[in-house]
């Protein structure tokens, strides 16, 4: 059990430092919607799916949308 | 320059947080509340639930500002949005024919999850908030997929006015049965574990669902509008 909290917690370390790495900015948001997946993943573990599910439908779903969104409006690359 | 004196503000601003997060006792039983609510929420509200039982009854007015909140954002945006609108038609890209045949197939199924999510609140984890999400995130995989369709605006603002208006109108009737406040669970709480249970809190929380998922199709709405 605590061999697979950690393992999902260093999965999520390095999701979210993609994200802060890429310079797509789509890749990164695909990262940081990773992170709130595992997030999402390791709520449920700890016995608490109340959250796990609002952090999955919203984390992971639609605020991925709204950047998503955001970057077509915008421009995709960081220099 | 700045970014040392930013590196040594961060670091005392780090010591304190592990310092105070050093003194709390975590996982001890400070309030007696909690307890409270694991030992007799059960019975006191009906819902198998012991979070929604929290989140509807006893803190049943915390949701009704939540709910405001989300409202109030909503109104926010799409009163930001509304003021550059342009109305003519853009050219829209249509999606794979394998995108458009899994939008169609999913969608009535990501509905019908969210709908179980939130009717079931008061027996199963989740309830109007997640399913309302997960509405939602049903209409957002229809604009990824499907981008000839559209929300309809009429029908999802009564929707959402109707369910706000439930929430409000149910709370209020406690005032008028003897013996209760504003929110309070004055119906039958019925058998335990069954769907016809706990009072108010399964009609507060569909209409919650109901209410929160148009809002959010609404959001997703008028940024797709916008950026297209």
């Amino acid at each position: 059990m605590i061999l697979v909290v950690t393992l999902f917690i260093l999965l999520m370390l390095a999701a979210a430092l993609a994200a802060l790495v890429f310079k797509d900015l789509m890749s990164a948001v695909i990262a940081a919607c990773m992170v709130s997946l595992i997030a999402s993943i390791l709520f449920y573990l700890l016995q608490a799916p109340d959250v796990a599910m609002a952090e999955a439908s919203i984390g992971a779903a639609l605020v991925t949308a709204i950047f998503i969104v955001a970057i077509r409006r915008t421009e995709r690359y960081e220099e | 320059m700045r970014s040392i004196v930013s590196l040594v503000a961060l670091a005392v601003i780090g010591a304190g947080i592990a310092v105070s997060l050093d003194e709390i006792p975590f996982g001890a039983v400070k309030s007696r509340v909690g307890g409270h609510y694991v030992d007799l929420g059960r019975e006191q509200t009906g819902a198998s639930n012991i979070v929604t039982a929290v989140v509807v009854n006893y803190r049943g007015f915390d949701t009704l500002g939540e709910v405001t909140v989300l409202f109030v954002a909503a109104m926010g945006l799409g009163a930001v949005l509304a003021t550059r609108r342009n109305k003519q038609k853009p050219d829209i890209e249509s999606a794979s024919l394998v995108l458009y045949t899994g939008c169609r197939f999913l969608f009535p199924l990501i509905l019908l999850f969210g709908a179980y999510i939130f009717i079931h609140g008061h027996l199963t984890p989740g309830g109007g908030f997640q399913g309302g999400a997960v509405v939602a995130s049903a209409f957002v995989l229809v604009y990824l997929g499907c981008r000839g369709k559209k929300i309809n605006e009429t029908g999802s603002k009564l929707v959402e006015s109707a369910g706000g208006l439930i929430f409000i109108l149910v709370g209020f009737a406690g005032l008028a049965v003897g013996g209760h406040y504003f929110l309070s669970n004055y119906l039958p709480r019925g058998e335990l574990n069954t769907l016809f249970s706990a009072g108010v809190i399964p009609i507060i929380y569909i209409a919650i669902g109901l209410k929160v998922g148009s809002e959010l199709a609404g959001v997703i709405d008028r940024l797709v509008e916008e950026s297209t």
